[in-house]
């Protein structure tokens, strides 16, 4: 699967922008981003619904230009999941295999397997709007596998669902994923989904797409301000690079009222502006000032949120700057915790922060 | 149910079109009914009446079913009853494979379009109906527009035969009807989920078998309504047949009328009228139970 300079513009902007990408059988793509950034046009381009206005796409080496929908080696599961709302389950599976003009035996072999798969062997004979959201899902998945296509494009495929039946779902996902070996590629705003599901994801962001990488790259290794924030919390600190060494950097900040010492050289012009992102589970709360001059902070304790199994502490800086910090609620009393308006010591390990130039 | 008890007043608003019904329709479908069993004869009213009264107390009760025995040994009626069936399934048929391309176009268009375009469908209600089936006459007569044109152009060389034929009260009923069709399945196929077709191409369907296979089954209840609201009345149609159609064969509605104006034969009018309800009433059952189950598949 490649995707080569593609564009999309819907009357003067770009929905799409110079989009280029390869997607490896078998893997599991996410494209993440908000809403507008173009990553369902661009999964909508490649099942067919949407032409590009520039560039092009390959499945297998053969160019999609100008096939149909109908006609493409690949199918869709549906945001809405777009059940045939007048057929029963097993009709609505059988839906595909029926254009293929298959025998109605192997038809009924294949749907009853992959119902099987997706554990909706009970509900054959249920119409859509007598099932539930976890069940449609299912029925929608199967009705796209069951065409054993090259690729399957999953439009948000766990939004409509509750949280509780996201994490069971997402597991069953990789699972069939694996024992099927289809590759996905799912588009979702939802960037727990992305780190779960994806073997790579690709952040996208006004039509290009910004980042690509492993969820651990995306999340400990951002390249760009954009993504650091926009996958997981994050705290940005402007600063001044004094020091740029092979082996380390040092940059001032003034927004944080300290030196950040990290543990690698990034190879940029000296004496530039850059951002430092820490993340917050990253940073520790101390009551007394740890050893050391650099990589630690002062400030107050604002605000508490209690997650249940975290906490997070939006401290307050003596330069003004507020920081979130994130813990495990290790202990089980709140008293023993940090309370609201205490004096604190924020520190991070050299190799905690991300700098970034862009 | 729990519904209505809450809310006494829901039950007044369901109430008055009840009583509506039953005082504008119900009662006089009594009397028609009742004059249907009655025996003709010249006094006014121009039939016996049913109960026989002496001093306050019924002596008698005379049901006359000749009138229905007549319906069925003279076969004017039969075969006019024949006829309406007939004339109102293919101008139903003709409504149907006109109005769906129409309706579909008018659901697809963009808002602007859509509302544009509904206008035209209701323009014509804003002329009188008996105008405009006069129009016609002027369009379809021997020196007629149609005529005149298609002389001129050489295409023929004598005047054809529009008036007085049944094409004329296909053009008629067609014409007349086509928005009762366009009407309803312009509002089911507006509610269509447009990923379904996408849905349908994803999975192999091409654009043709993606209509039949989903959007044609999901808007048969769209499909039932319009036939039944052009089929109903255009079985008892008087006007476009008398003014349009063939003088040798006679629509029901026209029979209907001639019974009771021409031969002042309230009774067998009657009796006429009452078939007629008998022949709709299946239809328009059907009908209920369409509308029933379409409600009941909504989730």
């Amino acid at each position: 699967m490649r995707i080569e300079g593609v564009t999309k513009t819907f009357g003067e902007a770009p929905a799409v922008d110079n989009v280029s990408l390869d997607i490896y059988r078998g893997e599991i793509f996410c494209l993440l981003g908000g809403s507008g950034s173009g990553k369902t046009t661009l999964l909508r381009m490649l099942a067919g619904f949407e032409m590009p206005t520039a560039g092009r796409l390959y499945i297998d080496g053969q160019d999609m230009s100008g096939i149909a929908p109908c006609d493409r080696p690949v199918n869709m599961m549906f945001q809405s999941y777009a059940l045939f709302p007048h057929m029963s389950v097993e009709k609505n599976v059988a839906f595909g295999l029926e254009q293929e003009k298959l025998s109605r035996a192997e038809i009924a072999e294949r749907v009853a397997q992959i119902l099987d798969i997706v554990k909706m062997t009970a509900f054959v004979s249920r119409k859509p709007h007598q099932l539930s959201g976890g069940q449609k899902q299912r029925v929608a998945l199967a009705r796209a596998l069951v065409k054993r296509p090259k690729l399957l494009l999953l439009d948000e495929p766990l939004g409509a669902l509750d949280r509780k039946l996201r994490e069971h779902t997402q597991f069953e996902l990789l699972a069939i994923q694996k024992r099927l070996g289809v590759t996905f590629i799912v588009v979702t705003h939802d960037q727990g989904e992305a780190m779960t599901l994806a073997s790579r994801i690709g952040v996208m962001n006004h039509g290009q797409i910004v980042q690509i990488g492993t969820p651990l790259d995306i999340y400990e290794y951002p390249q760009t301000k954009f993504v650091a924030d926009f996958v997981g919390a994050v705290n940005l600190f402007e600063g001044r690079l004094v020091e740029d060494e092979a082996d380390h950097v040092r940059i001032r900040s003034e927004e944080l009222g300290a030196v950040v010492y990290v543990d690698h050289g990034i190879s940029s012009a000296p004496d530039v502006t850059v951002a430092v992102a820490i993340r917050p589970e990253k940073i520790g709360i101390d009551r007394t000032r740890p050893a050391g001059s650099e990589n630690v902070a002062h400030g107050k304790v604002k605000e508490i949120a209690y997650m249940g199994d975290t906490s997070i502490y939006i401290v307050a800086l003596d330069t003004g700057k507020l920081v979130r910090v994130t813990l495990p609620n290790v202990v089980r009393r709140a008293e023993d915790r940090f309370t609201a308006e205490e004096s604190v010591f924020l520190s991070w390990h050299a190799s905690s922060p991300v700098v970034l130039t862009r | 149910m729990q519904a209505l008890r809450k809310h006494p007043g829901r039950r007044f608003v369901v109430a008055v079109p009840y009583l509506w019904l039953s005082v504008l329709f119900l009662i006089p479908f009594i009397i028609v009914f009742k004059i249907s069993f009655s025996e003709t004869r010249m006094a006014m009213p121009p039939y016996a009446p049913l109960i026989e009264w002496r001093d306050g107390v019924i002596v008698g009760i005379k049901l006359y079913f000749a009138n229905y025995r007549f319906l069925f040994t003279d076969r004017l009626y039969a075969s006019a009853y024949l006829y309406s069936i007939k004339v109102a399934a293919v101008s139903t048929l003709w409504c149907l494979l006109i109005g769906y391309p129409m309706a579909y176009a008018i659901a697809r268009s963009t808002a602007a379009w859509k509302n544009l375009l509904l206008m035209l469908i209701i323009l014509p209600f804003w002329t009188s109906f008996l105008l405009r089936v006069y129009a016609w006459i002027g369009l379809l007569k021997s020196n007629g527009v149609i005529n005149n044109t298609l002389l001129s152009l050489e295409v023929i060389h004598e005047p054809l035969t529009l008036m007085q034929t049944d094409f004329a009260v296909y053009i008629g009923i067609v014409y007349s009807y086509l928005p009762f069709m366009i009407l309803p399945l312009y509002a089911n196929l507006e509610k269509h989920d447009t990923t379904l077709l996408e849905a349908a191409a994803d999975l192999g369907a091409r654009p043709w078998r993606a209509f039949l296979r989903v959007t044609l089954p999901l808007s048969m209840p769209g499909i039932m309504a319009g036939c039944l609201l052009v089929f109903i009345p255009a079985v008892g149609e008087y006007v476009i047949p008398s003014l349009l159609g063939r003088t040798d064969q006679l629509m029901i509605g026209r029979v209907l009328s001639d019974e009771f104006f021409a031969n002042r034969d309230w009774p067998v009018a009657s009796a006429v009228a009452i078939l007629i309800l008998v022949l709709l009433v299946v239809p328009i059952m059907l009908f209920q139970r369409v509308q029933k189950t379409e409600l009941e598949a909504r989730p």
